[in-house]
C-alpha cells in the first residue's frame, strides 16, 4: 500500500488505521468460488466512489474448478495496471497460499482461511499472516447447507472492515447483486457480509483506508474489456451479427444476443466460424455494418472470407479477442500474437484496418470509430483486443450517451447511376448501395470476390487489376494520412522510447513514471491503429537513442515481435528492438523496467 | 477520447428525374432484367435455370431493387452476373450463411440463392443443413450436374457410383448424397426437385419456392454437356426418358413419404417432395424483439443503453 502518509494513532485498543493512496488485494481461490463476485464488488464500489480500479483475474480453462485468481488495485490516484505485488492476499486454500504468496510485497498482509490453510512458518516472517476460519463462521452463520456458498461474501465482509470500505454502498451493491431473486439469498449474502464485518479484528494490525479521490469524473461506470466493446459496437449503430463460441470472444457475442432485440437487432449463433463472417458479410450488404469476431483458431478460419470483404469493398467489423497461440493454445491466457494474422491473414494483397483499444474505456471508443472507418472506407476493420483487457474490470467516466450514440440505418435513397468500384473515385473511396436502393440507370452492381470492372462484373484484364489492387490500397493509405499522430506520454527527446499496443498501456506507462522518477530518460507511445500506421511515427523515433516495442509475443526468428517487425520493415531503423515476452501473462511494471535496461545495456549490436 | 470518422454525406440529392411510384411502374421486361451474356457453354442446363427465373421475375412483378441473387462458386454460381438486379458472388460453398444475413435484416427483400452440388452438398454442406434447421426465408436453386464442371470434371459429391472423372479415373466408389433425403432431414420446409428439360413444371416449382414462408429449395438437374453429357437424358422424354411427375396423392406434409419418393431409382420422381409451415427463423427473432422492444418503445437508442449503464455504475 504505498504511500502511507498518515497514521491515526490507536484509541482505545483498537488498531491503528492507515491512510492509503491505494490497495492491491489479491483473491486466490477456486474458479466455482465466487472469488469473481468479491473483486467484482470492489471494482463496482471503486467506480461509485469517484476512484480508479483495474482488476486482472485468471480463470482455469476447465469447465468447473480449479485454481483461479481476481487482483483488484483501487486507488484514489491514477491506476494504470493491475499491480506487480499485492498489499493483501486473500487465500481461501493451501494452494491458494502457497502459490501466492510470493505476490505479495514484502511485509504485506496474508489473510487466509485457517480451515483450510497450515501456514508455512518460514514465511511467517516475511508477511504479516491473519488466519481466520471463514468457511466454519460462515457455515455458522448460514447453516450447514450452505457449506461453500457465501463464504466469497463472508471474506468481503472481512475485507470491508480492513478497508474501512463504505457499508451502505457495498450492501446496496450486494442488493442489488441479489435482490429480485430468492429473497432468503440475499438475506443470507448480508448475513454473510455483516458476519464478516463484525469479525473481531483485534489482532489485525492495522486497517486502512482509502484517500478520498481528489478526481471529480462526475458518473463512473464499471465494466470489463468485453462490456465495454460490446456496448460500444451498439453505440457505434451495428443491429445485426453472427458468431461461433470461443473463449475469450464468447462474452461479446452472449451480450449482443441479448442486447440487440431492444435495438431491433439480432445476433445470430452460427454453426461455425465460416458461416459467422458470411452472414455477417450479408448482413453489412444489407445496408449496415455488421459484426462478427473470434479469438485464435477462428480468426484463422474467418480469413477466406475477409479476403471476399476486402475484395468486394464490404464493410464489416470483426473483433479479435487475442488469446494465448497457436492453434488452441492457452485460451485463457493472455497474448498479442495475431498481430500478424490480423494485419497480413489471408491470401492476395488484401489491406484491411486493424485497430487496439488500449485501455477497457478505449474498448467503447475504438468499437465506434472501427464502425466509422468501416462505412467511410468501405473495408473490413479488425479490432484486436486481448484477453487481459476483455476480462479485466475498470472505471471509467460514463460516456455521453446522447452524443455518441449514432443512427447507421441503411441509405436506401435512389441513385442516378452507381458504380460500385468507381476507379475515379477520390483517393479510392467508394460506397456499397445496399439492396433496396433503385438505380435509375437500370444498372445494378453485382458486388464480388472475383476481380472486376466498376460494375463489379469479372475482369482478367491486367489493367483492371492493376487499377483495382491499388484502389483497394490507396483508400487505406488516405485513411492513414488522416490519422492523428500518437501522443508522447513523456518528454519528446529522450534515451528510451516504449513503444506498445493493446492492453499493455497501462504498465508502459508506468513504468515510464517509475523510471523518469528514478532519473531515467524514458518515454513511450501507444498506437491504436496498427494497421495503417498513423503518420509522424519517424519523426518520434528520431527523437530517441532506443525504440522498445513491448508487446506479449514471441521475438520471432528475426528477433523482434509482431508489431516490432512490422515497424522495421516500415521504418528501417535499426534502433527498434523487440521486448516481448511469452508467458501468458500481463507485463508487470518491473518486467518492462528490467528488459528495457537490459535492452540499453547490450546496446545495438544484439543481433 | 479517440477521434472518431463521421464524414458519411446521404446520398438524396443525386437523382435527375423522381423515380415513378411503385403503383404506376411496369413490370420488368426480360430485356430489362437480363445483364452480361451468360458464359456457360452452348447446351449447357443452366441457360434454362436463368431463363425462367426472368420468367419469374417478369410474372411476378419484382422491381430491380427487391431482388437479390446470391452465389457461391461454380460455373451455376456465375448466375447473378447474368441478372441485372442487386446481386452477390461470394465465396465457394458459404452463399447460404451470406444470404441469411441478408435475409434476417431485411424482411423487405427477395432473397434469391443458385449455386451447384458442390456448393451445396460438398464444401457447403453443413451450411445447408443449418439454414434448412433454422428455416431462413429464402429460396435455394441447387443446380445438380452430377459433376465439377468449372475445374473441369472432378467427382462431385452426386456423381453416381462408377461416374468416370479425373479424379476417379476407373470411376466414382463414394455413395453419393440423395439430396431430398438430406434436405428433408436436415429440417428444409420446403422440398422439390425439377429438371431444366422441363421449363413449365421449373417455373411452377419456382414460383410455389417463392411464395414459401421458409427455408424452401428446388434441386434441378442441369446438365453439363461438357463433363457429364447425357446424365439426364432418363429424365428426359425428348431423349427418350420419362418425367415421373410426383403422384397427385403424394402427402407432402409426410417426411416419411417423402422419403419413400426420393429413394426411387434414377430418374426418380419430379415435384414437391415436402412441406410444411414451420415458423421461420426471421418470425422468431421478430417475436423477440417485438417482446424486448415493448420494454424500450419510447426510448432512443442511448436512452436503452444508458439504463443499461445505470446497472454498471
Amino acid at each position: 500500500m504505498s504511500e502511507t502518509t498518515l497514521t491515526t494513532p490507536p484509541t482505545g485498543g483498537s488498531p491503528q488505521i492507515s491512510k492509503v493512496s491505494e490497495a492491491i488485494i489479491r483473491i486466490a481461490g477456486n474458479s466455482q468460488d465466487g472469488i469473481q463476485a468479491i473483486g467484482g464488488f470492489l471494482a463496482r464500489l471503486a467506480g461509485r466512489s469517484e476512484q480508479e480500479v483495474m482488476t486482472f483475474m485468471t480463470i482455469p480453462a476447465t469447465i468447473s474448478g480449479g485454481p483461479s485468481i481476481f487482483q483488484v488495485r483501487i486507488g484514489s490516484g491514477e491506476v494504470l495496471s493491475a499491480g506487480d505485488e499485492a498489499d493483501v492476499l486473500l487465500a481461501f486454500y493451501q494452494h491458494s497460499y502457497d502459490e501466492h504468496i510470493h505476490s505479495l510485497k514484502k511485509k504485506g498482509i496474508v489473510l487466509y482461511d485457517s480451515d483450510h490453510v497450515q501456514p508455512n512458518q518460514e514465511w511467517t516472517q516475511d508477511y504479516h499472516h491473519v488466519g481466520v476460519p471463514i468457511s466454519g463462521l460462515t457455515v455458522e452463520v448460514l447453516g450447514g447447507t450452505a457449506k461453500d456458498k457465501g463464504k466469497n461474501i463472508y471474506a468481503l465482509g472481512l475485507l470491508a472492515k480492513m478497508f474501512n470500505l463504505n457499508v451502505p454502498k457495498l450492501t446496496k451493491l450486494i442488493g442489488e447483486r441479489f435482490g429480485g431473486k430468492d429473497e432468503s439469498i440475499l438475506n443470507n449474502a448480508l448475513a454473510a457480509f455483516h458476519a464478516g464485518y463484525s469479525y473481531s479484528v483485534g489482532h489485525i494490525v492495522k486497517t486502512f483506508q482509502l484517500m478520498e479521490s481528489n478526481r471529480k469524473t462526475g458518473s463512473q461506470v464499471v465494466m470489463n474489456g468485453n462490456e465495454a466493446l460490446g456496448y460500444g459496437l451498439i453505440a457505434g449503430g451495428v443491429r445485426f451479427g453472427a458468431g461461433y463460441p470461443i473463449t475469450p470472444w464468447s462474452d461479446v457475442m452472449e451480450l449482443l444476443r441479448r442486447e440487440l432485440p431492444k435495438y431491433g437487432g439480432t445476433f445470430v449463433q452460427c454453426e461455425d466460424e465460416i458461416a459467422s463472417i458470411s452472414m455477417a458479410l450479408g448482413g453489412s450488404y444489407a445496408g449496415r455494418v455488421s459484426v462478427t469476431g473470434s479469438s485464435g483458431p477462428g480468426i484463422s478460419l474467418k480469413t477466406e472470407a475477409l479476403g471476399w470483404g476486402v475484395m468486394a469493398e464490404m464493410p464489416l467489423i470483426i473483433c479479435d479477442i487475442q488469446r494465448g497461440g497457436p492453434s488452441t493454445g492457452m485460451p485463457t491466457s493472455v497474448e498479442q500474437s495475431d498481430l500478424n494474422i490480423a494485419v497480413y491473414g489471408g491470401h492476395g494483397d488484401s489491406p484491411r484496418v486493424v485497430l487496439a483499444p488500449s485501455n477497457v474505456e478505449d474498448c467503447f471508443y475504438t468499437a465506434i470509430e472501427a464502425v466509422n472507418i468501416a462505412r467511410k472506407y468501405s473495408v473490413p476493420v479488425i479490432i484486436l483486443s486481448d484477453q487481459a483487457i476483455a476480462t479485466r474490470i475498470e472505471a471509467f467516466p460514463e460516456p455521453d450517451l446522447e452524443k455518441v450514440v449514432q443512427d447507421i440505418s441503411p441509405d436506401l435513397t435512389p441513385v442516378a447511376t452507381h458504380k460500385p468500384y468507381d476507379l475515379s473515385a477520390l483517393d479510392g473511396i467508394t460506397r456499397h448501395a445496399a439492396p433496396g436502393t433503385r438505380i435509375q440507370s437500370g444498372k445494378y452492381p453485382v458486388i464480388t470476390g472475383l476481380e472486376h470492372d466498376e460494375m463489379g462484373h469479372p475482369s482478367g484484364s491486367p489493367k483492371v487489376h492493376t487499377q483495382m489492387v491499388a484502389k483497394r490500397r490507396k483508400k487505406l493509405q488516405a485513411l492513414a494520412a488522416s490519422l492523428p499522430v500518437p501522443a508522447i506520454f513523456g518528454p519528446s527527446e529522450g534515451n528510451v522510447l516504449l513503444v506498445g499496443w493493446g492492453s499493455t498501456e497501462g504498465p508502459i506507462r508506468e513504468a515510464v513514471d517509475r523510471a523518469r522518477a528514478a532519473g531515467d530518460s524514458v518515454s513511450s507511445i501507444h498506437l491504436r491503429h496498427i494497421s495503417p500506421l498513423p503518420p509522424g511515427l519517424e519523426n518520434i523515433f528520431s527523437g530517441f537513442n532506443h525504440v522498445f516495442v513491448v508487446e506479449m509475443n514471441d521475438e520471432g526468428l528475426y528477433g523482434y515481435g509482431q508489431l516490432g517487425g512490422l515497424l522495421r520493415a516500415r521504418f528501417c531503423d535499426p534502433k527498434i528492438r523487440g521486448l516481448t515476452k511469452t508467458d501468458g501473462l500481463t507485463f508487470k511494471v518491473k518486467e518492462i523496467l528490467e528488459r528495457a535496461k537490459n535492452n540499453v545495456a547490450q546496446g545495438l549490436n544484439k543481433l | 477520447m479517440s477521434e472518431t470518422v463521421i464524414d458519411i454525406p446521404s446520398r438524396a440529392g443525386d437523382l435527375t428525374v423522381t423515380p415513378l411510384p411503385d403503383t404506376e411502374r411496369k413490370g420488368l421486361t426480360k430485356k430489362e432484367v437480363s445483364a452480361d451474356h451468360p458464359t456457360w457453354c452452348p447446351g449447357c442446363g443452366d441457360f434454362s435455370v436463368l431463363a425462367l427465373y426472368f420468367k419469374l421475375i417478369e410474372k411476378r412483378k419484382i422491381w430491380h431493387e427487391k431482388i437479390t441473387t446470391v452465389a457461391g462458386i461454380g460455373c451455376s454460381s456465375r448466375l447473378p452476373y447474368f441478372v441485372q438486379a442487386h446481386g452477390v458472388h461470394y465465396i465457394h460453398g458459404r452463399a447460404l450463411p451470406f444470404a441469411s444475413g441478408i435475409s434476417l435484416s431485411r424482411p423487405d427483400l427477395h432473397v434469391f440463392v443458385f449455386g451447384g452440388d458442390g456448393d451445396a452438398f460438398s464444401i457447403g454442406g453443413n451450411h445447408v443443413n443449418h439454414t434448412a434447421r433454422k428455416n431462413i426465408k429464402m429460396t435455394y436453386v441447387i443446380m445438380d450436374n452430377f459433376v465439377y464442371g468449372l475445374t473441369k470434371q472432378q467427382t462431385s459429391p452426386t456423381s453416381p457410383i462408377g461416374f468416370k472423372s479425373k479424379t476417379d479415373v476407373w470411376g466414382s466408389l463414394d455413395q453419393p448424397i440423395n439430396p431430398m433425403k438430406q434436405l428433408i432431414a436436415a429440417g428444409a420446409t420446403f422440398v422439390a426437385r425439377a429438371t431444366a428439360t422441363n421449363p413449365n413444371h421449373l417455373l411452377q416449382m419456382m414460383e410455389a419456392a417463392m411464395d414459401h414462408d421458409g427455408f424452401s429449395v428446388i434441386e434441378c438437374l442441369s446438365e453439363c454437356v461438357e463433363f457429364f453429357e447425357g446424365a439426364f437424358d432418363a429424365a428426359n422424354p425428348r431423349k427418350g426418358g420419362v418425367f415421373n411427375a410426383v403422384p397427385a396423392d403424394h402427402d407432402v406434409t409426410s417426411e416419411a413419404a417423402a422419403y419413400n419418393l426420393a429413394d426411387a431409382a434414377f430418374p426418380g420422381y419430379f415435384g414437391i417432395f415436402y412441406k410444411n409451415s414451420r415458423p421461420t427463423k426471421n418470425a422468431n427473432e421478430q417475436k423477440i424483439n417485438q417482446t424486448a422492444k415493448e420494454k424500450t418503445k419510447d426510448l432512443a437508442p442511448w436512452q436503452i443503453l444508458q439504463q443499461n449503464f445505470a446497472k454498471l455504475k
